[in-house]
C-alpha cells in the first residue's frame, strides 16, 4: 500500500517533468492556450456565477440568524459574510465545483485519446505528448481559475446583498458598511496564492489520472473517479497547510 | 532496413517476445503475422519505441534504436508514420487538419504549401473533397485511408501499419492493402504491417515473419508462405473452412 502510494507520487513527477519540458512549437501552444482558456472560463462562468450567488445568499441568511443581538454592531453581518466569502468558501467550494466541472473534462479527453491511442500516435510523431497536451492545460487553468473565483466573490456579494434588500435581515447600507470595512489587501494574496496552488493540483492531477489510463471504456470511469476524489482530497489538505502557513 | 536482434520482451514474469531475428526491408511491404496474442503488437510497439525491449537490439540502419538519446529518438520519429488499428485520429480536429498536424508541428512551411501536401495526400488515398469532414462523420475504410494520409503527410522513410483490415469488409480491406503496397513502392518506404488477414498475406507480403507464442515461427515471403512445411504457420494460414477448400482443391 506504502508502495504503491510512493510510486504514484513518483510517476506523478516524472510526469510533471514530462509535462514542462520546452513545447514543440511555440505557436501551438499559445493556439491550444488560448482555447483552452476560452473553454474552462466561458464554460464554467454561468455555473460559477449561479453557485456563489446562492452561496452568498445563503451565508448572509444564515449569519443573520445567528447574531440576533443588541450587543452586536449591525455591520458585523456584511463583515463576517465577506470575510467567509472571500477567504474561505469562493476559493475552497467554487474550486470543488471545479474539480468535478473541469477536472472530469480534462481526465476524460486525455483518458480518451489514450484509450484511442491518439497520444500514441503524438509520440510515434516525435512530439511529446505530455508537454503538448498537458501544458496548456495547466498555464492556462493557472490564469483562469483565480480569474474565476474573483468573479465568484463578487457575485457571492452581489447574491448577500440582494437576500438583505429582500429579506431585510439587516439594512442595505450597514451590509454595504460591513462589506467594505477593515479590508486588507493581504487578504486578497491569500486568496490568490491559495486558488493558483488549487489550481495547480486540479489541473494536474486530473490530467495525470487520464494519462496514465491503461485498458478501456472502464478504466477511463474509475481514472475520473479517482481523478476527482484524489484532487478534491489534496486541495482540501493543502487549504489546511495554506491557512496554518498565511494566516 | 530495420533489423532485430535477440529482441525479447517481458511484462512481469510473462515472457511475450522470445529472442526474435528478424529484417524489414527498405521499399518493401514487411508483414508481421500471427494469431492474436502472439505478439505482434508488442513487437511492433517495440519497433517504434513505444515499448522497450529488455533484451536485444533493433537496428535502424545499422544503429541501435534503443540506444538513441532522446533528440535522436525524436529525429528518427519525425521519419516514421504509423497507421494504428483504430486510425487513431484526433477527433477534435477535421481531416485537413489532421493530415496538416504533422507538418504543423514538424516543418516550416508556409500554410499554402502544407495544404498543397495535404490534398495531395488525401487525393492520393481517394479522400479528395474530405477535408471539412471530422472523423466521426467517415466509415471504418475512410478513417484507416486518412490515417495513412496522415502517416504518410511527412514523407516517412519508415511506415507502420497495426492491423489495417482490421473491422473492414473484403473489398476494403482489398483496398487498403493496394494503397498500403503502391504507396510503399512509389516512396521506397520501408513498410511493417502488422497482420491476420490471409489475404493481405498472399498478395502483400513481400517479406514475412510469422511469429508464434513469441518465437519467430517462420520467414518467407508471400511465394512460400502457402508451400511450408511449418505446422505452426499451415495452422495459422488454412484455419478457416474456405482456404482449407481452396488447398484440398489444389
Amino acid at each position: 500500500m506504502v508502495r504503491r502510494f510512493l510510486e504514484m507520487v513518483g510517476e506523478y513527477f516524472i510526469f510533471l517533468g514530462k509535462v514542462f519540458s520546452k513545447p514543440a512549437k511555440k505557436s501551438e501552444f499559445f493556439r491550444k492556450l488560448i482555447d483552452e482558456m476560452s473553454s474552462m472560463g466561458i464554460g464554467s462562468l454561468l455555473i460559477v456565477c449561479i453557485v456563489a450567488v446562492c452561496m452568498g445568499s445563503v451565508i448572509t441568511t444564515q449569519t443573520a440568524l445567528q447574531i440576533e443581538s443588541p450587543w452586536i454592531p449591525k455591520w458585523t453581518l456584511g463583515f463576517t459574510v465577506r470575510t467567509s466569502v472571500v477567504m474561505e468558501l469562493c476559493p475552497t467550494i467554487i474550486t470543488l465545483l471545479l474539480v468535478g466541472n473541469l477536472g472530469s473534462r480534462i481526465t476524460s479527453e486525455i483518458g480518451s485519446m489514450r484509450v484511442t491511442e491518439q497520444i500514441d500516435a503524438l509520440e510515434v510523431m516525435g512530439i511529446n505528448p505530455a508537454s503538448y497536451l498537458v501544458l496548456p492545460k495547466i498555464v492556462a487553468a493557472l490564469i483562469t481559475i483565480p480569474m474565476l473565483i474573483i468573479i465568484a466573490i463578487f457575485f457571492a456579494l452581489i447574491g448577500g446583498y440582494i437576500t438583505v434588500i429582500v429579506t431585510h435581515v439587516s439594512s442595505p447600507y450597514e451590509f454595504y458598511d460591513g462589506l467594505t470595512s477593515f479590508f486588507r489587501m493581504y487578504d486578497l494574496v491569500y486568496v490568490l496564492t491559495k486558488t493558483t496552488i488549487f489550481a495547480f493540483i486540479l489541473s494536474s492531477v486530473s490530467s495525470f489520472y487520464g494519462y496514465r489510463i491503461e485498458g478501456g471504456a472502464l478504466e477511463l470511469g474509475k481514472a475520473n473517479v479517482n481523478g476527482i476524489v484524489v484532487s478534491s482530497f489534496i486541495i482540501l489538505v493543502l487549504n489546511l497547510v495554506i491557512t496554518s502557513i498565511m494566516l | 532496413m530495420i533489423e532485430l536482434k535477440s529482441v525479447s520482451k517481458y511484462f512481469g514474469e510473462k515472457q511475450v517476445l522470445k529472442s526474435i531475428n528478424t529484417q524489414f526491408e527498405q521499399g518493401k511491404v514487411n508483414l508481421i503475422i500471427g494469431r492474436s496474442g502472439s505478439g505482434k503488437t508488442v513487437m511492433m510497439k517495440c519497433l517504434i519505441g513505444l515499448l522497450t525491449p529488455e533484451e536485444g537490439e533493433i537496428l535502424y540502419n545499422g544503429r541501435n534504436f534503443n540506444l538513441f538519446s532522446s533528440k535522436e529518438k525524436q529525429n528518427i520519429r519525425t521519419e516514421m508514420g504509423m497507421v494504428f488499428q483504430g486510425a487513431a485520429l484526433f477527433d477534435s480536429m477535421t481531416i485537413q487538419d489532421n493530415v496538416m498536424f504533422p507538418l504543423n508541428m514538424l516543418t516550416k512551411q508556409s500554410y499554402d504549401e502544407k495544404l498543397e501536401r495535404v490534398n495531395f495526400c488525401l487525393k492520393r488515398v481517394d479522400l479528395e473533397g474530405s477535408n471539412n469532414l471530422y472523423p466521426a462523420e467517415l466509415s471504418g475504410g475512410m478513417k484507416k485511408r486518412a490515417a495513412i494520409a496522415r502517416a504518410i503527410a511527412c514523407n516517412p522513410r519508415y511506415l507502420f501499419c497495426d492491423e489495417p483490415n482490421s473491422g473492414l469488409d473484403p473489398k476494403t480491406s482489398l483496398l487498403i492493402d493496394e494503397l498500403i503496397f503502391e504507396i510503399t513502392h512509389e516512396f521506397g518506404i520501408t513498410t511493417v504491417v502488422n497482420t491476420h488477414d490471409i489475404n493481405s498475406v498472399i498478395t502483400i507480403g513481400e517479406t514475412i515473419s510469422f511469429v508464434y507464442q513469441g518465437n519467430l515461427g517462420w520467414r518467407g515471403n508471400k511465394d512460400n508462405v502457402l508451400c511450408s512445411d511449418n505446422k505452426e504457420l499451415n495452422d495459422f494460414i488454412f484455419a478457416q473452412p474456405l482456404t482449407q477448400r481452396i488447398r484440398d482443391l489444389s
